[in-house]
């Protein structure tokens, strides 16, 4: 019963009754007879919608409000959600990388272009040795910045990555935040997928250790 | 004379093929600018100031691109079918008066290759003859859309000649000659003097019959990008695919001139601005070839042939007839 009831509502899109904004348009019926095809193409004939569309693109071409992007020299504003080139951040704290080399991105990359080997380094830390992404087989999914627990690999705003071969691969180094930048303070959060909400802090409860 | 007579005329026809091979092209940046203007945008600007040179790299491409003969098409008729559409739009152009006779260096020119007592007669049925630029080019090309065109082209050339003679008759009789600078002379007397005031239906039919004669937009179906890709143009490539542009924007000017000295006067009196207003009117045409193109969208081929035989020729046959009973 409570199944049925729940379907129905998942069925039911019929706009006009959830949006009372929507309306049939007039259509005025179709002539069957001679006379009223007749009529028909007279009225139309005569109505100047013909002119009305000169009128239209003529008024354009006299106001002259051109939209033309000349992209090389100017671009387009890029939303901040936007899933292109890959970038590694930094902590804010030590400047040093984020990754702490788990794999979660490779593991979950469904194109396979995600490569990653690390190795202990000589605090028995886990270190990123080897680091790589083929942008050529990358689908810019976003699962990677998704997944990463530590918030260290993100999509940036570079899409300019035309390569004149199909595999154009990308380094730990390539992806890593400059330390100047770093030190400039000019690191940009991602907002897109795997990024934090905002306000999160407010929303973080202590973990109850009582149970 | 003879001589002399010779030189001159070999100089005009000369002069005609340069100056109109190069508004051709001059004609594709027009149609170009206008169109983005009219939809928002710039059109060509990296090529030269303002993008004006962008013809010369067109041209370039053109003349440098391989010239590709595919398997199974008819070889001759592939390689004749484009010099057929432009060298029958050049033809054409051998009985209009371009400009009011003028003289230079003491010796004075007609700006007409050869004032035959036929011209309009001649104008029309070379123009005919371009026909079969598209009609054996598309059906050489082993190709089924290029076929489709061919039919396509064969159909409406042929219905809409019937409208351009028919609408252009009842002018005729009135003038009583076939030749354009008899047409010039009869309307030199100033506005009020057009044929324009005296035949406006046969104006308006003769406008509409020569967007289908010229293949402009709300008749493009030759060459329907949508719906058979290039239509008889699709499998041509380099200055071969060249010719049947040159041959399509020569016909538009050359249309646009009839039109004008027909209906609207032509030169004039034959003064400095008579034929600045010639050239006006003929720049007006031509914008409107480009200017239905941005507004009108294109009719289906059945809609075309029923607007030709049941609405047009009707109304041009009456147009006639009114006349003669006026003439009488």
């Amino acid at each position: 019963m409570h199944n049925e009831h729940v379907q129905e509502h998942f069925n039911n899109r019929n706009v006009t009754e959830i949006d009372s904004n929507y309306y049939m348009v007039d259509i005025a019926p179709y002539p069957t007879d001679g006379w009223g095809k007749f009529k028909r193409v007279l009225k139309r004939a005569l109505r100047g919608e013909l002119f009305v569309g000169l009128w239209v693109v003529l008024r354009e071409m006299i106001r002259f409000d051109i939209h033309t992007v000349k992209y090389p020299e100017e671009k387009m504003p890029i939303g901040p959600r936007y899933r292109a080139v890959h970038e590694m951040k930094r902590l804010w704290e030590s400047d040093t990388e984020r990754c702490i080399g788990c794999g979660l991105c490779e593991k979950i990359c469904i194109s396979n272009c995600i490569r990653i080997d690390t190795k202990l380094d000589e605090n028995s830390r886990k270190e990123v040795s080897e680091y790589s992404i083929n942008l050529g087989r990358c689908i810019f999914c976003g699962y990677c910045a998704e997944v990463c627990p530590e918030l260290a690999i993100t999509h940036g705003g570079e899409y300019e990555n035309a390569s004149d071969q199909r595999e154009h691969f990308l380094t730990f180094g390539d992806m890593l935040t400059p330390l100047d930048q770093m030190k400039a303070g000019t690191q940009v959060e991602f907002e897109g997928f795997g990024a934090i909400t905002p306000h999160e802090d407010e929303r973080v409860k202590k973990t109850p250790l009582a149970y | 004379m003879e001589t002399a007579y010779f030189v001159e005329t070999i100089i005009k026809i000369v002069v005609i093929l340069l100056i109109f091979s190069a508004l051709a092209g001059i004609g594709t940046y027009f149609e170009r600018k206008v169109l983005a203007f009219m939809q928002r945008r710039l059109g060509p600007v990296n090529v030269g100031p303002f993008g004006l040179l962008q013809v010369a790299a067109d041209g370039i491409k053109l003349f440098t691109k391989e010239d590709i003969v595919p398997t199974n098409v008819v070889g001759r008729i592939f390689k004749i079918a484009p010099v057929i559409t432009a060298a029958t739009a050049f033809m054409a152009a051998a009985a209009i008066p371009f400009l009011p006779s003028f003289t230079i260096f003491g010796y004075e020119v007609h700006p007409i290759v050869a004032d035959i007592n036929i011209g309009i007669l001649y104008i029309l049925g070379i123009m005919g003859v371009g026909l079969y630029g598209p009609l054996l080019g598309g059906m050489a090309s082993a190709n089924k859309f290029s076929l489709l065109s061919a039919a396509r082209g064969a159909a409406i050339f042929i219905s809409y000649e019937v409208i351009t003679g028919l609408s252009i008759l009842a002018p005729v009789m009135m003038v009583g000659s076939l030749s354009l600078i008899d047409f010039n002379e009869y309307q030199a007397g100033g506005i009020t003097d057009w044929i324009l005031w005296s035949q406006p239906v046969a104006f308006v039919l003769f406008w509409i019959a020569a967007f289908a004669e010229t293949g402009r937009t709300p008749f493009h179906l030759i060459a329907n990008d949508h719906e058979i890709i290039d239509g008889f143009g699709t499998e041509y490539s380099g200055m071969r695919w060249g010719l049947f542009f040159i041959g399509e924007y020569a016909n538009m000017f050359f249309i646009s001139f009839v039109m004008a000295l027909i209906f609207l006067g032509g030169y004039g009196d034959g003064s400095f601005l008579g034929a600045l207003g010639l050239l006006g009117k003929v720049a007006f045409f031509f914008f409107f070839f480009l200017w239905t193109r941005a507004a009108w969208p294109d009719v289906r081929p059945d809609q075309l042939m029923w607007l030709c035989w049941k609405v047009l020729m009707p109304i041009a046959m009456i147009n006639i007839v009114i006349t003669a009973i006026v003439m009488m």
